[in-house]
């Protein structure tokens, strides 16, 4: 729903050039980014770019296909809202996009930072590895010595620069006094090369240079997929939050003007328009309208507002125009309040271990004492610190997890590209092993199971004139209700009857003449009829009883199969909502759901999640309210749809692209395939260590083992996750 | 082996020359837009003269 709706840009000219405060100064340039989700091929671009550069005052503008964006370079009177009806008269859905939320650059400079050196590390043990194959096929004596000293010369620089991000992170476990996977990858190459040094110095046959720096760019290449995956994911969710551009209209002594939201203060009046969201907390001063409050409550029936009625920041105003007091802004609203709640629910989940980190906990203490063993056995056994020291060095280098650092970026990478060309953005890093252990699922109604868009259920009890008064009155109202009886009747074919002086009474409905009777199509209390449990607009004509036009939501697509999906692959389905009880049963039975609560408070929602979780269950929820941020954190793991509210989806760890469900049963399976992927590959990368790690430790294992043993181990785990696409 | 005098550094030359234009493609953003530029050289759009 977010998606869609939008404040109102630029009011009129005139608001415009009117003196505003000198807030900040203004920029000689601008940029302004819109999202074009429409374009695919190099036709688009071409046109695209020709339209925007035909606007005067636009100096560049170039397309980004792989993000589906424009970037525009302009002068400072061109707006957003200037360039989105020249692309859409060209044929392209446009959106602004806030670019101030858009912090791509930022992000894109660490993944820069890490492909550079990869690139560095890929040179260096591509160069190392020609020497050392020479020194393995036979080179001895001075010529070896040569290009020990050459590999070296080449190593020690390299992997100063391309092992940063591995000392780094070690340093900061030791720091606290714990191990983690860096520890012993930094062991293994820092021993590797001062072993390989003193070797080399002394004329020895063992260099390790080209293992020191083979381990260093496989383990970049894992690091590098882990934040390619992240960053795709970040930069479709940062899309999603700059969508909505955070804007509002100040009242100041009877003239408009827009300003960002963090710039209201308490005590302005601000307007918020119909379909506009409320950005502050606040109580309304004028204007009489009707508030759809689902996104916070879940109730789907709008209420009626009028002066002196206390708003939420959040609330979609309805019809008519509000002007509100701002009583609280920024971090004070209700909105931000409920943040709060999500806080508190999530310190519970960051207790989870991935299995990444619970095959390190295993495995660095395990590596640490068996290379200190095989020191101090062959130094007993020899007594010569210099082949025990080898041998040491030898153990940490075959032992070293190159292919378990490899193993869970490449399964998730593969993962997490199948999910997002099916619609569906993984946004936490654990979040598919955590899904695959989903045994329950909770689904909020109301946005999520529903479409959020009301949906005329009796338009057959109607008689044809009633209708066409129905659909003229209709026509000219811009309520939800009235788009979607327009919509029904015109598609049955019924004509628009001759109303004459149709008004819109805010908060009411729609009134006018019909053959010289009053005609009336709206709120009950207003028509004369009594209120009834369903959604319903009702009609008036004359002094005739008011007839009801009765609305259910309708369903989002691919609920039905995504429910059915999931109840067959075995997990419990659970309903619970805010709205009224008789709507929730209505739904529940439809779609088969014999477990459901109704009327649940946002409290209600996350205490059930947590009894759920209590009781050994791991549950998954489903839900796009401010009222299930709460129960979003408190769950094992969750989804919401892109619709969502920002303070939802930011609370969940999948988003969902599109407005089908059907997806949620998939990545369910998927995350399942993912996992055991993730365990075969740990499985692999043993194997290897157990074949290779006795020869190391009897000090059979060459250079040349170390090499082939690292390099098919690593080949092998990054194969077998490709089979997951 | 005294070729190896001259191989040596020529090899590192070449890989040093590769890495140094890849270094220089990421610089300049030309790993942004993958998608768009693969489909862009295939426009006729400023075949007969350059983009102003």
């Amino acid at each position: 729903m977010t998606a869609q709706i939008r404040p109102g840009t630029a009011a009129c000219p005139g608001c415009i050039a009117a003196p505003a405060e000198p807030v900040q100064p203004v920029p000689e340039d601008v940029q302004i980014a819109l999202s074009l989700p429409g374009i695919h091929c190099s036709a688009c671009i071409a046109t695209v770019e020709r339209e925007l550069n035909a606007v005067p005052g636009v100096e560049s503008a170039r397309v980004n296909l792989t993000l589906k964006r424009a970037m525009v370079q302009a002068g400072p009177d061109v707006r957003a809202a200037d360039l989105i009806p020249v692309l859409e008269r060209a044929g392209y859905e446009a959106h602004e996009l806030d670019a101030s939320a858009l912090t791509a650059t930022q992000a894109d400079k660490a993944g820069r930072d890490l492909l550079m050196r990869l690139a560095v590390a890929g040179f260096a043990s591509m160069n190392v590895m020609l020497l050392s194959v020479s020194v393995w096929s036979g080179a001895s004596d001075a010529t070896r010595d040569m290009f020990h000293w050459i590999s070296a010369a080449i190593a020690f620089p390299a992997i100063a620069f391309s092992a940063q991000p591995f000392f780094v992170n070690a340093w900061s476990a030791l720091r606290v006094r714990r191990l983690n996977m860096d520890v012993p990858i930094v062991l293994a190459i820092l021993l590797a090369l001062v072993t390989s040094l003193w070797e080399t110095s002394l004329s020895g046959e063992h260099a390790y240079f080209d293992a020191a720096l083979t381990l260093t760019f496989f383990l970049l290449a894992g690091r590098y997929l882990d934040y390619r995956t992240r960053a795709v994911a970040r930069s479709a969710a940062e899309e999603l939050a700059a969508l909505e551009v955070p804007r509002a209209i100040r009242v100041t002594d009877g003239a408009e003007e827009e300003v960002a939201v963090s710039a209201l203060t308490v005590g302005d009046l601000v307007r918020v328009r119909p379909g506009g969201r409320m950005p502050v907390d606040g109580e309304i001063v004028s204007g009489r309208s009707e508030l759809d409050r689902s996104l916070l409550t879940g109730e789907t029936l709008p209420v009626f507002a009028e002066p002196g009625q206390s708003v939420s920041a959040g609330e979609v105003n309805l019809t008519g125009p509000l002007t509100i007091r701002a009583t609280a802004v920024g971090q004070d609203t209700s909105l931000h309040r409920m943040a709060d709640l999500v806080a508190i629910a999530e310190s519970g989940r960051s207790r989870y271990t991935s299995l990444a980190d619970s095959a390190a906990k295993l495995y660095a203490p395990g590596v640490h004492i068996l290379s200190a063993l095989s020191f101090v056995g062959w130094f007993l056994y020899s007594g010569d610190i210099r082949t025990a020291l080898n041998i040491a060095a030898a153990v940490l280098i075959i032992t070293c997890p190159c292919a378990l650092g490899l193993a869970v970026p490449a399964v998730t990478t593969a993962a997490s590209g199948r999910l997002f060309r099916k619609g569906m953005l993984i946004k936490h890093a654990t979040a598919l092993e955590r899904l695959a252990e989903v045994d329950t699922v909770v689904f909020d109604k109301t946005g999520t199971l529903t479409a959020g868009t009301p949906e005329l259920t009796n338009l057959g009890e109607h008689s044809r004139s009633d209708l066409e008064i129905a659909l003229a009155l209709a026509g000219a109202s811009s309520h939800p209700l009235s788009q979607s009886l327009a919509q029904a009747a015109r598609e049955a074919g019924i004509k628009p009857a001759r109303v004459e002086d149709i008004v819109e009474v805010p908060g009411y409905g729609a009134e006018g003449q019909y053959r010289g009777q009053r005609v009336r199509l709206g709120r009950a209390a207003w028509v004369g009829a009594e209120q009834g449990q369903q959604t319903a607009a009702w009609l008036a004509v004359g002094d005739r009883a008011p007839v009801a036009f009765l609305f259910t939501d309708s369903l989002r697509p691919g609920a039905a199969e995504a429910v059915s999906a999931l109840r067959q692959a075995g997990k419990d389905v659970v309903l619970i909502s805010g709205d009224a009880e008789a709507a929730v049963a209505a739904l529940a039975e439809r779609l088969g759901i014999d477990n459901w609560q109704a009327e649940a408070l946002p409290e209600d929602k996350a205490r059930r999640v947590q009894a759920l979780t209590d009781a050994g269950h791991k549950v998954l929820m489903v839900g796009d309210g401010l009222n299930d941020t709460a129960a979003l954190a408190a769950a094992h793991v969750s989804i919401s749809p892109a619709s969502a509210l920002d303070a939802a989806r930011v609370a969940s760890d999948i988003v969902l692209l599109g407005t089908d469900l059907s997806p949620i049963a998939d990545a369910c399976e998927t995350a399942v395939k993912a996992t055991r992927r993730i365990r075969e590959n740990f499985r692999i990368a043993t194997v290897y260590n157990v074949i290779a790690v006795p020869l190391a430790v009897a000090g059979l294992c060459s250079p040349l083992i170390a090499a082939l043993a690292m390099s098919t181990s690593s080949i092998t785990v990054s194969l077998n996750a490709l089979r997951l696409r | 082996m005294e070729v190896l005098a001259y191989l040596i550094p020529i090899s590192l030359l070449l890989g040093g020359v590769g890495l140094a234009a890849f270094i220089y493609t990421v610089r300049s953003n030309q790993y942004d837009d993958p998608e768009g530029d693969a489909r862009r050289i295939l426009s006729n759009q400023w075949d007969d003269k350059p983009k102003p």
